[in-house]
């Protein structure tokens, strides 16, 4: 079976010098929820961008490795014929049109569904069924909800264009603990209800674990520790690894 | 009450006019961070075009042809020119255009002369819309302002109702993410860029009849389009009409005010203190400061414009 994702060696360079990313190995199964964690800078970011082909707009290149789309060597396809494709990525920030209503927000991403799936433009019941919160507020500017529900946006959006991987950078941060892990508890449905292929980054390394099936730990731009989330759970080998402590045992498949 | 009238309606006018030039102008920099010098050359090219192939076709046919014309110039300076450089930042870019906007001046100047060109209202439509007590208000200063308010009007249903206006006010917003979503973004922009310097050209049709075309048209309203996108905010189409009508309501009734700034002194109670030099000076001349200092108290009292969002 062909996984959703995979990484092989992947590096990446900002401006030619700043090297943000040196040999990253990740795979993402065809149904899996995996989870990329790791420290403010580490590098997180900058694997979801060479994944979803942001780079470029960042001054960003990557200079070695591989990244596989079901099979599909997807290097130097640009960001609108990826998402075209089914890549759809959750930025840092949420990144909701903020002057736009709602439901105008959610119509932007239904162009992802060009040359796949029959577009629909209108009605969101299937993405509101997630989200109820959003369907009482579709006329609001997005600009004027709240974090939570920006975020629930930012996903419902991405759920629009009909992803068959689904990439979040930071789900939770600047989150009230009970709208995090709602957040959560959605992705996770998502990831069943669809079968859908998830790769979230996040730093509440517990929250994340309890839903995510399989982690995955960058520092310094390396991945250093990978494994299955119970294993992870295991607090001590990941603190230890935190605060750059001793070499704990990468810990097996 | 009449006086006051026309100075409203003058203004009005005025400020649609300046608005036409300023909405390709503000969208480009709110979708690309693109401040395009050479927008307002655009504008000026549009009143030559009309000017040359209003002869051959007509006064209509000019419009029309102008609009086209500078539409297909602003696609070729964004595609062969502007994108070359996108790599290297947005000082460049700047610098380009600056650039751009000298090489189209002299252009212009080699090609028909400094001084302005017989460009002027076809002799059908010299006739008084309307008279306000006992001043005339020409048919074609209307043409203009409705020339605008269509403009206005288009621009915004095409924003709000199409798939396109959808993916545009998107990009205005925030250009990476609407690529995450699956558009095109260079070619948006592309598309952007021309349909914006094709406003200007029609602008520049429109007015260059009722304002004298010459190569001096650019320097003339390039500046006051400026202003308009800084105090209504870059990027915001709503905002730049705001500011627009705004600058030219206050120009207009500026220039009718014959008080000196001694009478100002005066009705404040303050006839001695008033300097020697300023007591003779009129409101009217210094009318065309007005927008510049009404600029720098909204760079001094909210950075963003009027309907700003961007630091
Ligand atoms: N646009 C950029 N230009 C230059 N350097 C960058 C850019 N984005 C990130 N970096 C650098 O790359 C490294 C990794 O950043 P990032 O991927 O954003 O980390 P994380 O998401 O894990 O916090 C950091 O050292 C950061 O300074
Ligand atoms: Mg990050």
């Amino acid at each position: 079976m062909t996984a959703a994702l995979e990484i092989a060696g992947l590096s990446v360079a900002y401006g030619g010098a700043v090297q943000a990313l040196s040999g990253a190995t990740l795979t993402v199964p065809e149904d899996g929820f995996v989870v990329l964690l790791g420290a403010n800078g580490a590098g997180k970011s900058t694997m979801l961008k060479a994944i979803s082909g942001l780079l470029p707009f960042e001054n960003g290149a990557v200079t070695a490795g591989s990244v596989r789309f079901f099979g599909e060597d997807i290097a130097g396809i640009p960001s609108h014929r990826l998402a075209r494709k089914g890549m759809l990525h959750v930025r840092e920030g949420r990144c909701v049109f903020p002057n736009m209503s709602v439901e105008d927000n959610l119509s932007t991403a239904t162009f992802a569904l060009d040359g796949r799936t029959p577009r629909k433009t209108r009605g969101f019941d299937d993405i509101y069924a997630y989200f109820p919160q959003l369907a009482a507020r579709r006329g609001t500017a997005a600009g004027y909800l709240s974090g939570g529900e920006q975020q629930m946006l930012a996903i419902g959006r991405a759920l629009v264009g009909d992803p068959r991987l689904l990439l979040v950078d930071e789900a939770s941060l600047g989150l009230a603990p009970l709208i995090a892990r709602e957040i959560f508890d959605i992705l996770g449905r998502i990831n069943q209800d669809r079968r859908l292929a998830i790769l979230v980054v996040e730093q509440n390394v517990a929250l994340a674990l309890r839903h995510a099936a399989y982690g995955y730990i960058l520092e310094n731009g390396v991945i250093s520790l990978e494994g299955k989330a119970e294993t992870l759970m295991d607090r001590e080998a990941i603190s230890s690894r935190y605060l750059g402590g001793g070499h704990a045992a990468v810990a097996a498949h | 009450m009449d006086a006051f009238l026309v100075a409203l309606l003058n203004g009005l006018v005025y400020g649609l006019l300046v608005f036409m030039v300023s909405a390709g102008l503000t969208l480009v920099f709110g979708m690309m961070g693109v401040l395009n010098f050479a927008h307002a050359s655009f504008y000026m090219l549009g009143a030559y075009a009309a000017f040359l192939s209003g002869r051959y076709i007509g006064f209509w046919g000019g419009l029309i042809v102008a609009t086209l014309a500078v539409g297909l110039v602003g696609l070729f300076s964004e595609r062969l020119l502007l994108r070359k450089v996108r790599s290297f930042g947005h000082t460049q870019e700047l610098l380009l255009t600056y650039g751009l906007f000298f090489v189209l001046e002299e252009l212009v100047k080699l090609l028909f002369g400094p001084t302005p060109v017989a460009y002027r209202v076809p002799d059908e439509l010299r006739f008084t819309a309307f008279t306000i007590g006992n001043s005339q208000f020409p048919f074609f200063r209307l043409l203009m302002g409705a020339t605008a308010l269509l403009m206005f009007f288009g621009t915004y249903a095409a924003l709000r109702f199409t798939r396109i206006g959808l993916i545009v006010r998107a990009a205005v917003e925030r250009p990476q993410m609407v690529s995450a979503l699956g558009h095109n973004v260079p070619i948006v922009f592309s598309g952007l860029f021309a349909v914006g310097s094709a406003l200007a050209g029609l602008a520049g049709a429109v007015a260059g009849m009722y304002y004298p075309t010459s190569p001096a048209m650019a320097h003339e309203l390039g500046s006051i389009v400026f202003v308009v996108v800084v105090i209504g905010g870059l990027g915001s189409l709503n905002g730049a009409l705001a500011a627009s009508l705004l600058i030219g309501v206050m120009t207009s009734f500026a220039v009718g005010v014959e008080s000196t700034f001694g009478d100002l002194f005066r009705a404040l109670g303050l006839g001695g203190l008033a300097l020697p030099g300023l007591e003779a000076v009129q409101f009217s001349s210094i009318a065309g400061v007005l927008p510049y200092a009404l600029m720098l108290l909204v760079l001094l009292w909210r950075p963003a414009g009027f309907a700003g969002n961007r630091a």
